[in-house]
C-alpha cells in the first residue's frame, strides 16, 4: 500500500459504493414446518400473503466506500450475510433496497457453476473461459498456462479425463486456476485461498496477489484470520446481515476475536 | 462502531449517490438497454455455442453406448409411437400407407424439438441458478443455448429420418432443401418460447411440473400421429374453423412445412393455404416477443 499512498489523486478515487443495502432471498415450499400436500394446499387457499414463500433477510442496511489500491477482508460468522454481500456488489443479487454503484464490472472469482463433471478438463478449461467472458484467442494463449498452473498434469495426463474422475483436491486446483486466468478490475474471492495441498496453496496466494496488484480493489471472504491479516489493510466485519464493524485490520481482527472468544 | 477510515476530505460533503456521480460509477446490475442487451449477447456467442455442445456431450457421457444414444434415443421413440399409433390404433386413416411411417417419425422428431425446447427452457434460469449467482453474462444466453441444444439434438435425429426414409424408399431430392428455411423458423419459434417459459419458470418452477401435461396435448392436438385434414372430414359435427386453428398451430405448420419438403407423396393439399406466411409469422411473433419479455426481467433472475 505504501507506494500507493504517495499517489493521493490516485488512491481516493472510489470503486465501491454500497448504499444502505438490504438482501432479501425468497425461499419457496419453506413457510411451515409441515410439508404435506394438504398443508400446501391450505396455503394455496389462505390469500393475501404471499402463499409457501419464506423471506430470508440476508443483509439489513449496509452503507460502505471502498477505493482503489485497497484490499478488503470480510469476515463474520457462518451466515452472516458475507458471501450474499460479494454476490450483491457483482450485481449478481438484485437488492431489496438500497444500491450498489461500481465502477466497471467487479467480478466474483470462481467458475464452479459453470463447469459440468461429465466433460473432460480440457473442455472445462475452454467452457470456464468462455463463461467468464474471455474471448476464444485469449483462451488459447492462456491454456497451457492454466494446466501448468493447476499442475493436474504433473501425475500424468489428466486433462483429457472427464472431471469426475478427479480427486476433490485435483477439481478444485483445476477449478481456482481457471478463475484465476482472467483479470479483473474489481475482484471478490470467496474462500479460495484454503485449496488444494500446501504447495498448491501457497502457489495460489502468489497468484492472488499478483491479481490483486492488477486489480483496482479486491475483497476477500475468509474464515482465516491469518489469511486475512496477510493480505487486508481494512477489514468489514457483519453479523447477522448487519455491518458491526469497519476499519483497520488489526483493530477489527481483535474485536473480533474477543467476540469469537479466541 | 461503524466509521469508514479513508474517506477523503474534499469528498466528504457529499452523499453517497452524489459521490457516485461524480466519479461516473454505475449501478451494478442494471438492466442495459434493449440494443446494447442485443450486443451483449452476439459477444458472448461463442459460450452460447460451448455451453449447448457441452450440455449434449454430457447427457450421455456416463452410458457405456456414449454418443450413440443421440441417435438410438429418437430411432426408440419412433419405434414406440408406430408399434402404438401405427399398428395398435391404425390412426393411419387419409394417409397413403407407404408414407405412413415417414410421415408419423418426421412429426415425432419435429414436435420433440419444440417440446424439448420448452421444457429445457422452463429449467434454464432455475435450475442454474449457481450458475446466474456466480458469473456475469447476458441471461439469455442460457435459454438461447438449451434451444440450440435442442437443435442439434435434432439434427442427430435427422440421420435417423434420413434413413428411415431410405427405406420407404423415399430418396434425397431438391425439395430436401426446403428443410433449412423450416428448420431455421421452427428454431426462432423454441427460442422464442422458451425465453418466455424461462422467465416464468424463474418465479413459478411448479411450471416443470405442470408443461409436461400441456405439452403432450399440444401434440395429441397437433396432428403427429394422424393428418388433421384427413382425420376432421370423416367427423360432420365439428365446424370447419376447428381444423384451421390447429392446422394454423405452429407446431403443426412447421411439421407439415418438413414432411412437405421430404415427402414426395405429401402434397400440398395436407397442409394450409399461406404457410409459409403463418411460419414465419409464428417465428418472429415469438422470437420478438420472447426476447423482449425474457429481457425485461434480467436484472432480476439471481433471486431465483
Amino acid at each position: 500500500m505504501a507506494d500507493e499512498d504517495k499517489n493521493p489523486d490516485k488512491t481516493h478515487i472510489p470503486t465501491v459504493i454500497a448504499d444502505d443495502l438490504h438482501i432479501v432471498y425468497r425461499v419457496n415450499g419453506a413457510k411451515t414446518g409441515k410439508g404435506s400436500a394438504t398443508s400446501a394446499l391450505s396455503r394455496i387457499l389462505r390469500r393475501g400473503e404471499e402463499r409457501g414463500v419464506r423471506k430470508v433477510h440476508a443483509v439489513r442496511g449496509v452503507s460502505f466506500t471502498s477505493y482503489r489500491g485497497e484490499a478488503i477482508g470480510l469476515i463474520g460468522s457462518n451466515g452472516s450475510g458475507k458471501s450474499t454481500l460479494l454476490r450483491a456488489i457483482a450485481g449478481l443479487l438484485p437488492a431489496e433496497k438500497g444500491k450498489v454503484y461500481t465502477d466497471g464490472q467487479p467480478s466474483l472469482l470462481g467458475v464452479n457453476a459453470a463447469l459440468m463433471n461429465d466433460l473432460t478438463g480440457e473442455r472445462n478449461v475452454i467452457l470456464g473461459g468462455l463463461a467468464m467472458g474471455m474471448t476464444r484467442e485469449q483462451i488459447r494463449d492462456r491454456y497451457q498456462d492454466i494446466v501448468d498452473f493447476s499442475g493436474i498434469n504433473e501425475k500424468g495426463d489428466f486433462i483429457t479425463l472427464p472431471m469426475r474422475t478427479y480427486s476433490s483436491g485435483m477439481a478444485a486446483r483445476l477449478r481456482f486456476s481457471i478463475a484465476a486466468a482472467k483479470d479483473h478490475d474489481v475482484l471478490m474471492i470467496d474462500e479460495a485461498l484454503a485449496t488444494g495441498d500446501r504447495k498448491f496453496q501457497k502457489r495460489s496466494e502468489a497468484r492472488i496477489r499478483e491479481l490483486r496488484k492488477e486489480a483496482g480493489t479486491v475483497f476477500l471472504v475468509s474464515h482465516n484470520n491469518k489469511s486475512i491479516r496477510d493480505t487486508c489493510d481494512r477489514v468489514l466485519w457483519l453479523e447477522r446481515g448487519e455491518l458491526r464493524m469497519d476499519g483497520p485490520t488489526d483493530e477489527v481482527i481483535k474485536e473480533y476475536e474477543k467476540f469469537t472468544g479466541k | 462502531m461503524t466509521a469508514s477510515p479513508s474517506t477523503p476530505p474534499p469528498d466528504d460533503g457529499l452523499s453517497r449517490a452524489d459521490l457516485a456521480a461524480k466519479y461516473g460509477l454505475t449501478v451494478s446490475g442494471a438492466r442495459p438497454g434493449l440494443f446494447e442487451y442485443v450486443h451483449q449477447l452476439w459477444g458472448r456467442r461463442h459460450f452460447i455455442l460451448a455451453f449447448s455442445q457441452a450440455k449434449l456431450t454430457a447427457q450421455y457421457s456416463q452410458a457405456k453406448l456414449g454418443q450413440l444414444w443421440q441417435v438410438a434415443t429418437p430411432l426408440l421413440n419412433a419405434a414406440v409411437y408406430f408399434f402404438i399409433f401405427g399398428l395398435l390404433l391404425g390412426a393411419r386413416e387419409g394417409i397413403p400407407h407407404h408414407i405412413y411411417v415417414p410421415f408419423l417419425v418426421t412429426g415425432v422428431f419435429v414436435f420433440t424439438f419444440t417440446q424439448s425446447s420448452v421444457m429445457a427452457g422452463v429449467r434454464a434460469i432455475s435450475g442454474n441458478l449457481g450458475l446466474v449467482r456466480a458469473l456475469h453474462f447476458p441471461r439469455a444466453s442460457l435459454p438461447i443455448s438449451f434451444a440450440l441444444q435442442q437443435l442439434q439434438q435434432l439434427l442427430f435425429s435427422m440421420i435417423v429420418l434420413v434413413i428411415i426414409m431410405c427405406a420407404f424408399g423415399i430418396f434425397p431430392a431438391l425439395s430436401w432443401f426446403l428443410v433449412l428455411p423450416a428448420l431455421l423458423l421452427q428454431f426462432l419459434f423454441n427460442m422464442g418460447l422458451a425465453l418466455i417459459f424461462a422467465r416464468m419458470g424463474s418465479k413459478t418452477p411448479d411450471l416443470a411440473q405442470l408443461m409436461p401435461f400441456v405439452m403432450r396435448t399440444w401434440m395429441y392436438a397437433s396432428g403427429v400421429m394422424f393428418s388433421i385434414p384427413a382425420m376432421l372430414a370423416t367427423k360432420e359435427s365439428v365446424p370447419s374453423w376447428v381444423g384451421d386453428v390447429l392446422q394454423w398451430n405452429p407446431a403443426a405448420v412447421y411439421m407439415d412445412l418438413i414432411r412437405f419438403a421430404m415427402i414426395d407423396d405429401y402434397g400440398s393439399s395436407y397442409l394450409p393455404e399461406h404457410v409459409w406466411f403463418i411460419a414465419v409469422g409464428w417465428a418472429v411473433l415469438f422470437g420478438v416477443v420472447g426476447f423482449v419479455y425474457f429481457w425485461k426481467a434480467e436484472e432480476r433472475y439471481g433471486r431465483g
